[in-house]
């Protein structure tokens, strides 16, 4: 075991929290109480004016930064960014992340237990939208104190997020950094995501989404949906160069066993997903992803949807990601200059398709810090 | 604090206060935050170099990332009370149709350029026959990025062809300072020029 580098927030231990009221949500459904698994790094100023929430994608989680133990193999996924002295500098900043409801990492979602049956709510967990997880991160916010978050941030999915905090709650955002993001899916983005669905409900052990009762899971379907993912995440030039035709065993054999080095990697992918994801929580994130569209309610016009927006924004965007690409990330920056806000705009270099959002590319870095210096200082104000 | 640019103090002194101003090719975004702080304007900087884009999100100016060759179709009409475009229309692609884009998304249009009427221009070019290499053109002719060099009368003359009325124009030297020689002759003595215009108003 390497000892945990001096930059990194070290050892973090997740907290919880409940919260008993109902939730109302877009759906229609309600969540009669429901839980929250948390982590912050840092410590929250006497003002409480120093918080920052991460908001995370698909399947992501609460664990940002740092490591649970010392065996931890790996660190939070954001952790390259969070940390003392890094671009989220946990010495100024309180940085606050959640799982999100309907997720499977210990805050309330499918594979937790119903209390009006007492079994595992499976298909019965209501469909949750980026609108509700918003909500839901309010009510954490009111509980540990904080009126206003110094930022919200999030890439993909959590930049979704983002962007809905500022308009549900624009006097509760100061600043919103939105990375790698899209103001809604695209007809081919929702088709990605229908192929990976439909590859989880027609696996047999999916049992109509009662598979903990029968012991098992959807491991075929939530494998090919997350070696789908993974393909949409990566670029096909970074494809090439990491894999580009090499061969896993030096030759050819004529069978269906692991022949080239990408088929490998989408393997090892898979494998290690399956078992630490639920296929539940996989079909409500891809439906979450696909009904986001802040503009649904105001005839399609995105400016007219952001028209409560106080927050400054920025925005970022890489350009070999096709799967939010950076003309989808320049819709998000119109509707914001529309309404004369603050908003600034960059278009990162980098190679690895969508995933260059949890990367440490040194110009992305380089932005996200003075940036976040720049919101420090209106911190003293 | 530092002596600001005299072309920055012109341009400062044509636009109203809490103007609404779109800078092209905003650079490291001190015209910017020059208008800011000395005028109250706000607005948003265009620019396409990296650099520049993360030196302005450092100093808290607006930026958006893009080409200006691209267009400006993502601004409205009206949008800007001004538009200024400062030493950046000789290396656009096309001029003309960013003249027209200007005065389009805004009310009145700002133009700074370095001078290719210049008489150090003109005798480098027509006397010793080498392409002009200055202090406001420092590049040599094949890396250079300025595509599009004119005269103050070559730019007077697309405006009247564009049916874009100037309402002031300045000459100053590449020190930005600003002589009496140069205001009587400025296409020969005036290394920059900077014009403010708008769409002429039909008779």
């Amino acid at each position: 075991m390497k000892p945990i580098p001096p930059d990194s927030v070290g050892l973090v231990t997740p907290a919880r929290l409940r919260f008993p009221e109902p939730l109302a949500l877009a759906s229609g459904g309600v969540l009669a109480n429901y839980e929250l698994v948390y982590e912050t790094y840092g410590t929250l100023n006497a003002e409480a004016s120093n918080a920052v929430l991460v908001c995370h994608a698909l399947s992501g989680s609460h664990h940002v930064a740092g490591y649970h133990s010392e065996d931890d193999k790996r660190p939070g996924w954001w952790e390259h960014h969070v940390g003392p002295g890094k671009s989220l500098d946990t010495q100024r900043f309180f940085v606050v992340a959640c799982n999100n409801l309907g997720s499977c990492f210990g805050s309330t979602g499918p594979a937790s237990i119903n209390p009006a049956t007492g079994r595992a709510f499976g298909p019965d967990f209501p469909m949750v939208t980026v609108r509700d997880w918003v909500e839901s991160q309010a009510r954490l916010a009111d509980r540990l104190g904080i009126r206003r978050w110094a930022a919200v941030v999030g890439g993909s999915l959590g930049g979704m997020q983002a962007l809905q905090w500022a308009i549900d709650y624009p006097e509760r955002v100061a600043h919103a950094i939105i990375i790698a993001a899209a103001p809604k899916l695209t007809a081919q983005n929702i088709a990605f995501n229908e192929v990976a669905r439909q590859a989880i409900l027609t696996d047999p052990d999916f049992y109509e989404g009662r598979f903990y009762d029968h012991g098992t899971e959807p491991r075929r379907g939530l494998r090919i949906a997350r070696m789908l993912g993974h393909i949409t995440y990566l670029s096909d030039d970074i494809m090439r160069e990491k894999f580009g035709r090499d061969l896993r065993g030096g030759k050819i054999n004529f069978d269906y066993q692991v022949a080239f080095e990408v088929e490998s990697y989408l393997r090892y992918q898979a494998d290690s997903f399956v078992g630490h994801f639920d296929a539940n929580t996989y079909l409500l994130m891809t439906k979450a992803l696909d009904y986001f569209d802040p503009a649904g309610n105001t005839e399609g016009r995105l400016a007219a949807a952001l028209s409560p927006v106080k927050a400054d924004t920025l925005v970022l965007a890489f350009t070999s990601d096709w799967r939010f690409a950076p003309a989808r990330s320049r819709e998000i920056v119109k509707a914001l200059h529309d309404n004369d806000l603050n908003v600034s705009y960059a278009e990162i270099k980098a190679a690895h398709g969508h995933d260059a959002f949890l990367m440490p590319i040194p110009r992305y870095v380089e932005i996200l810090r003075s940036y976040m210096d720049r919101v420090s200082m209106g911190l003293a104000t | 604090m530092s002596p600001v640019r005299l072309d920055f103090r012109i341009i400062g002194d044509w636009i109203k206060p809490q103007s609404r101003v779109l800078d092209l090719g905003c650079g490291d975004g001190s015209l910017l935050a020059y208008l800011a702080q000395s005028k109250g304007a706000s607005g948003y900087g265009l620019e396409i170099d990296d650099a520049h884009v993360s030196e302005c999100i450092r100093r808290g100016v607006n930026v958006i990332q893009t080409d200006l060759d691209a267009g400006l179709s993502e601004f409205d009409e009206r949008s800007f009370d001004f538009v200024v475009l400062s030493l950046t229309l000789q290396a656009v692609r096309y001029p003309d149709r960013l003249l027209r884009e200007m005065l389009r998304v805004g009310t009145e249009g700002i133009v700074t350029f370095p001078n290719f009427g210049h008489w150090r221009a003109r005798w480098q070019l027509g006397v010793r026959g080498r392409m002009p290499v200055s202090a406001a053109l420092p590049h040599e002719w094949y890396s250079t990025p300025n595509i599009h060099l004119c005269t103050l009368r070559d730019f007077e003359r697309l405006c009247a062809r564009e049916g874009i009325e100037i309402l002031e124009s300045q000459v100053v030297d590449h020190a930005h300072r600003r002589r009496l020689a140069l205001q009587l002759f400025p296409n020969t003595l005036g290394e920059i020029a900077l014009y403010r215009f708008r769409r002429a108003r039909l008779p």
